[in-house]
């Protein structure tokens, strides 16, 4: 639409397929992108404040409810910030069921995302349903695929979306070895299946951008991030997550009324499935290594838009994960391990399947909740999707209106962004000068 | 006697979005004979699992469709699909309506499906459900009980 001075302003109504509410707006100038503005329109920090004044044992089900697609990081993040102010350390079989929960949660959420909101961006539907009609076959492999995750969180987490088994020092309950038995079986047929979404989405014509990242991503020295590690970056960072504030900060835009992370001396950072790839491709498994090189992944990935393909290989080897814990299961002597409650200051960060999911806690000496601080993976990729934008909407101006329009929303895509902690849709707007 | 499924869809968190959650567990309470009952979040793919080799469901949840506040209304989706963008609230943006037009692309869809929309006014986070769709839950309620009973 071009009004009386010539400006052009492009909206589209809705971009439903991610996971929220929000609106992009990228101003054009000359033909050149001079500004793009995420706007998330999150309900202020309601969560942070509910936890203020309840017990620290009510934070795993408060902050499960913050997202229907990643709530066990969630969770996790904040037992693990429990557990830190009370100096306790969860191990062995109960430490190795949490990474069960976390491979449910993965596979769930990656699959979900990258075959039925971001699939049809790169084959040109304009959503999952159209392009069901077409291609089956794959809409149903990936729909058996998430039904086996869903089976992980019903399992281990004893309900299918806000787990409600975990609590702080363990689980209220742990499975069986036999009863695990019948489940292993149905996921090692399922792990063969996530190999054929791989090769699926390889195929895919990938968008020719990079850019120079800042990856940053848990490390940990034995396994693929879930729920443990150094946060450490492509730049040298090498930090406990207690360190977190003194490298990263959130600040408000003006446009936004979501918060928005950047390093300390300004810098956006990229979280999520290419810096986890990036920085730790040695503890994926062998299968989901071989499974990378085949779909023709390099050692490094700069090209956002195959941030799909590594989703694919992360639910990869997500399965290879769940089955490698349930093969070496024994059951724990005791759900839980035992601590003291006392006051401090606890932080946690553990991988949710878009990223770095950071929390911190300040405790009173009851273990009443007196501060609490979440980083949602989406606040800290927010800067990173305005850059994308930036720099690439400039070569794509030439398109036609409405496949610029899905360029947009299809590079947003790259970052699963999950806005349901907060709202429901993301708006385009493309204003041209 | 055919098992029928009621499916009571929405966040609990954001006030008139449990309409449908609320309708779910009253109709729990009253332990109807024949009938199950599960709730869910309405992201899409997790209600199709949910409608897999159902044969008579009842969804219920809340819309935006300009209408007034409290007002139901029912939906046949087998003969016709959802207005769409009058349940994309009750969901993640792939939710609902997207769920039975998937199931129906599939060849999934129950031979018997209704859809009941129970239209929201606040879906603020946290708040409580507002007072019109307290009642148009009770109305709902009531209505699908009788209907069950027949």
């Amino acid at each position: 639409m071009t009004d009386k001075s010539g400006k052009k302003t492009i909206k589209v109504d809705l971009l439903a397929r991610v996971e929220g509410e929000g609106a992009f707006k990228v101003v054009v100038r000359n033909n050149k992108v001079e500004r793009a503005e995420l706007r998330i329109f999150e309900p202020p920090r309601f969560f942070e404040a509910m936890l203020r004044g309840r017990a620290y044992s009510e934070a795993p089900d408060i902050t499960a409810r913050i997202c229907g697609i990643c709530p066990v990081a969630y969770q996790m993040s904040s037992v693990h910030a429990m557990e830190n102010v009370f100096g306790v350390k969860v191990e062995g079989q109960l430490r190795a069921l949490r990474r069960l929960l976390y491979c449910g949660e993965w596979i769930e959420s990656h699959v979900l995302h990258l075959a039925m909101l971001h699939a049809p961006d790169f084959l040109g539907y304009a959503g999952g349903i159209e392009m069901a009609k077409d291609h089956p076959a794959e809409v149903q492999l990936a729909l058996d695929l998430k039904k086996a995750g869903n089976e992980i969180m019903t399992f281990v987490g004893g309900r299918e979306i806000h787990p409600i088994n975990v609590r702080v020092g363990g689980f209220y309950k742990v499975p069986r070895k036999r009863d695990l038995a019948p489940l292993c079986e149905r996921l090692v047929v399922a792990r063969d299946k996530a190999g054929a979404l791989v090769e699926w989405v390889s195929k895919f014509d990938f968008p020719d951008h990079e850019r120079d990242y800042v990856f940053v991503a848990l490390r940990h020295p034995d396994e693929y991030p879930f729920n443990e590690g150094n946060i450490i970056s492509n730049t040298g960072l090498d930090i406990p997550p207690s360190d977190y504030a003194r490298h990263f900060a959130e600040s408000h835009v003006p446009y936004s009324n979501a918060l928005q992370a950047h390093m300390l001396d300004g810098r956006s950072y990229l979280c999520g499935p290419l810096a986890r790839y990036n920085l730790n491709f040695e503890q994926l498994s062998e299968r989901a290594r071989d499974a990378a090189k085949t779909a023709g992944l390099g050692r490094e990935i700069r090209n956002p838009y195959r941030s799909i393909v590594v989703r694919a290989v992360e639910t990869l080897y997500a399965f290879d994960e769940a089955v490698r814990i349930i093969d070496a299961y024994e059951e724990p002597e005791a759900p839980h391990v035992d601590y003291e409650v006392k006051a401090g200051i606890g932080f946690g960060a553990t991988e949710a399947p878009r990223g770095l999911l950071y929390h911190r806690y300040r405790l009173e000496a009851d273990g009443t909740i007196a501060e609490a601080n979440i980083v949602p993976p989406t606040s800290q990729n927010q800067a990173s999707m305005e850059e994308d934008l930036m720099s690439f909407v400039g070569d794509m101006l030439d398109l036609p209106e409405i496949e610029l329009q899905h360029r947009c929303e299809q590079t947003i895509r790259n970052y699963d962004p999950c806005i349901s902690c907060a709202t429901h849709f993301l708006k385009l707007e493309i204003d041209r000068g | 006697m055919p098992q029928a499924l009621i499916i009571g869809i929405g966040n609990p968190d954001r006030g008139d979005d449990a309409a449908g959650r609320l309708v779910a567990q009253r109709l729990s309470a009253m332990a109807v004979p024949h009938v199950t009952i599960r709730e869910t979040d309405g992201e899409a793919t997790r209600i199709l699992e949910l409608l897999d080799g159902a044969a008579k469901v009842f969804l219920v949840d809340a819309s935006v469709s300009g209408a007034p506040p409290g007002t139901i209304k029912m939906f046949d989706v087998v003969r016709a699909p959802l207005p769409e963008a009058a349940f994309g609230l009750s969901t993640h943006g792939f939710g609902l309506a997207e769920a039975v037009e998937l199931a129906r692309t599939l060849g999934t869809l129950p031979p018997e499906c209704i859809v009941y929309a129970i239209e929201g006014k606040a879906f603020e986070t946290g708040a409580a459900p507002s007072a019109e769709v307290a009642t148009a839950v009770d109305a709902l309620v009531a209505r699908i009980a009788g209907e069950l009973a027949d």
